[in-house]
C-alpha cells in the first residue's frame, strides 16, 4: 500500500529528500514511526500533518495513494 | 471620474472602485518587521493608498541586508530601518500617513499599540515575535496576515480572521507550543535569496489589500508554501480542531516569549571570529589539542579525512552540545558559513572557535600547488 510522504523546510536536511513512497502503513501514527526508525533526529521535531492538503491531528486509516506532508514552522523573514 | 486620480487604474477595475478606496484610505495597518518581508509588504501598501501604517523594527540597517531589503540603499548602513523606511514611503505617496516604532514588540507595549489598528502584518523574523503578536491579536481579536521563510521555501496565511461561524484560526493551531531557540535556525545562519521574502511579502500586501477592501476569498483557511526551487506552491487546509490554551490576558502575562538563547541577526553579526588561513592552519591540522569541524552538508565534495567531526550547518544548532571542550576549528566548502558556524560555537558552546579562510577551495588550492 503505497503512500507518498512529502516535507517542507527543515525536515527536509534531515530526510535530504524531497519525499519518500512507504508501504505497508495502515495509519498515520505507524507511518510516522516508519519514518523515525528511517530519520532517527525527525523524532524531535516539530510539524503538523496534512493527508490529502488537509490538515489532521488525530491517527486515521491511510490508503493507497495517499499524500501525507510534513511541514514545520518557518522562521525567517 | 477624476482621471488624474493616482488611483484610478485599480478604481477602474471591476469589483474594486471607489468603495474600495474609500475602505483602503481609511484603513490602519501595523507592520511588524521592516526586513525582508516588511519592505515589499510597506511598498505595495503605500502605493495602493492604506490611510495609516504603523512600521516596527529596532534594527539598524546593515550591509548584509541590502541584498533582500530593496527599500535602503548603501549611503543608509547604519540608520534605523523604520527611520529610512518611512522616508521612502513618505516620498512614495504624500497621502499616506506613516507612524514609526523604532523599538520592539514586547508584552509591556504590544496590546497598547496594536489596538489602534484594524489588522497587523507580521513580517518578523523570529518565533519569540511570531507567538506575541498571534496571542495579543488572539486576545484582542484582530486579523493578521502571516508571512515567514525558511531556506528556499516561505508560508504566508491569514490568521484570525473569521468570515463565518467557525472559530477563527490562528497560528497556534498550527504550532500550539513556541519552539525552543535551537529547534530551528534563522536567515542568517542558513541564508536567504532576496526575491523569496520578496515574493512572500508581496502576497501578504496582497492578503492585506484584499481583507481591508473585501475582495475575493482571504487567505484565512489555508496555508500556501512556496517552494522557490520547484516554482510550486502547495496549499493546505487548515483547521482550528487541535486543543489550544484559552488566549487572554493572563496567558500572554504568564507566558515566556524572550527565549534566553534567542539571539538576532545584530548578535551573531558583532561577534568577531578570527578566520586563519590556509597555511596556519597546515601547521595545525594534526595537533591534538584542536578539534576540526566539517559543517558541510552531508552531500557536498569531496569528502576529507582530515576532519573529527562533520555535522551539516542546518542541524548544527541542536547538536552544538556534542562538541568537546577545545578550540574548534570550522571548516566548510568556502568559509562563509564557517563563520556563522563559528560564531554560534563560540555563543552557545562558549569555547574558542575559528574559520578556516577561503574553505575546502582554498585549503585545496594550496596543496595543489605544493
Amino acid at each position: 500500500m503505497d503512500v507518498q510522504v512529502i516535507f517542507f523546510g527543515s525536515i527536509t536536511d534531515i530526510t535530504m529528500v524531497d519525499s519518500v513512497l512507504l508501504n505497508n502503513c495502515t495509519d498515520l501514527d505507524s507511518m510516522v514511526n516508519d519514518l523515525i526508525e528511517r530519520y532517527p533526529s525527525l523524532a524531535n521535531k516539530k510539524y503538523f500533518i496534512a493527508v490529502n492538503q488537509k490538515m489532521v491531528h488525530e491517527n486515521i486509516k491511510l490508503k493507497m495513494g495517499d499524500t501525507v506532508a510534513l511541514m514545520p514552522p518557518f522562521s525567517g523573514g | 471620474m477624476d482621471l488624474n486620480n493616482r488611483y484610478i487604474r485599480q478604481i477602474i477595475l471591476p469589483g474594486f472602485g471607489i468603495a474600495a478606496q474609500e475602505k483602503l484610505g481609511k484603513a490602519k495597518v501595523l507592520i511588524v518587521g521592516m526586513g525582508g518581508l516588511g519592505c515589499p509588504v510597506l511598498q505595495y501598501l503605500v502605493g495602493v493608498g492604506v490611510g495609516t501604517i504603523g512600521i516596527m523594527d529596532a534594527d539598524k540597517i546593515s550591509k548584509s541586508n541590502l541584498h533582500r531589503q530593496l527599500l535602503f540603499d548603501e549611503k543608509e548602513v547604519g540608520r534605523l530601518k523604520v527611520e529610512a523606511a518611512a522616508n521612502k514611503a513618505k516620498a512614495q505617496n504624500s497621502l499616506v500617513d506613516i507612524v514609526e516604532y523604532p523599538f520592539e514588540l514586547s508584552k509591556t507595549n504590544a496590546a497598547e499599540i496594536i489596538k489602534g489598528y484594524d489588522l497587523v502584518i507580521d513580517a518578523t523574523d523570529n518565533f519569540s515575535a511570531k507567538y506575541l503578536i498571534n496571542d495579543i491579536c488572539v486576545w484582542l481579536q484582530k486579523p493578521v496576515v502571516f508571512g515567514a521563510v525558511s531556506g528556499y521555501e516561505g508560508q504566508v496565511a491569514v490568521f484570525n480572521f473569521s468570515s463565518g461561524v467557525n472559530p477563527p484560526i490562528h497560528y497556534r493551531h498550527l504550532f500550539p507550543v513556541q519552539p525552543a531557540a535551537n529547534e530551528f535556525t534563522t536567515c542568517e545562519e542558513t541564508g536567504v535569496i532576496g526575491v523569496l521574502p520578496g515574493i512572500i511579502g508581496t502576497m501578504q500586501a496582497a492578503e492585506a489589500i484584499k481583507l481591508i477592501a473585501d475582495l475575493g476569498q482571504p487567505l484565512n483557511n489555508r496555508l500556501l508554501t512556496y517552494n522557490l526551487l520547484a516554482a510550486r506552491w502547495y496549499e493546505i487546509e487548515m483547521n482550528s480542531s487541535v486543543e489550544v490554551p484559552l488566549i487572554d490576558e493572563q496567558f500572554i502575562n504568564s507566558t515566556n516569549y524572550q527565549n534566553a538563547c534567542d539571539f538576532t541577526e545584530a548578535d551573531i553579526e558583532e561577534m568577531d571570529i578570527d578566520e586563519i588561513d590556509v597555511f596556519h592552519f597546515l601547521d595545525l591540522k594534526y595537533d591534538p589539542n584542536i578539534f576540526i569541524l566539517d559543517v558541510r552538508e552531508l552531500h557536498e565534495y569531496p569528502t576529507i579525512d582530515f576532519s573529527h567531526a562533520q555535522i551539516p550547518m542546518s542541524v548544527l544548532k541542536e547538536s552544538i552540545h556534542q562538541l568537546p571542550e577545545k578550540p574548534i576549528y570550522v571548516i566548510c566548502h568556502q568559509g562563509i558559513r564557517s563563520v556563522y558556524a563559528a560564531q554560534l560555537i563560540k555563543l552557545h558552546k562558549k569555547v574558542e572557535a575559528y574559520s578556516l579562510k577561503g574553505g575546502l577551495t582554498a585549503y585545496f588550492n594550496r596543496v595543489s600547488n605544493e
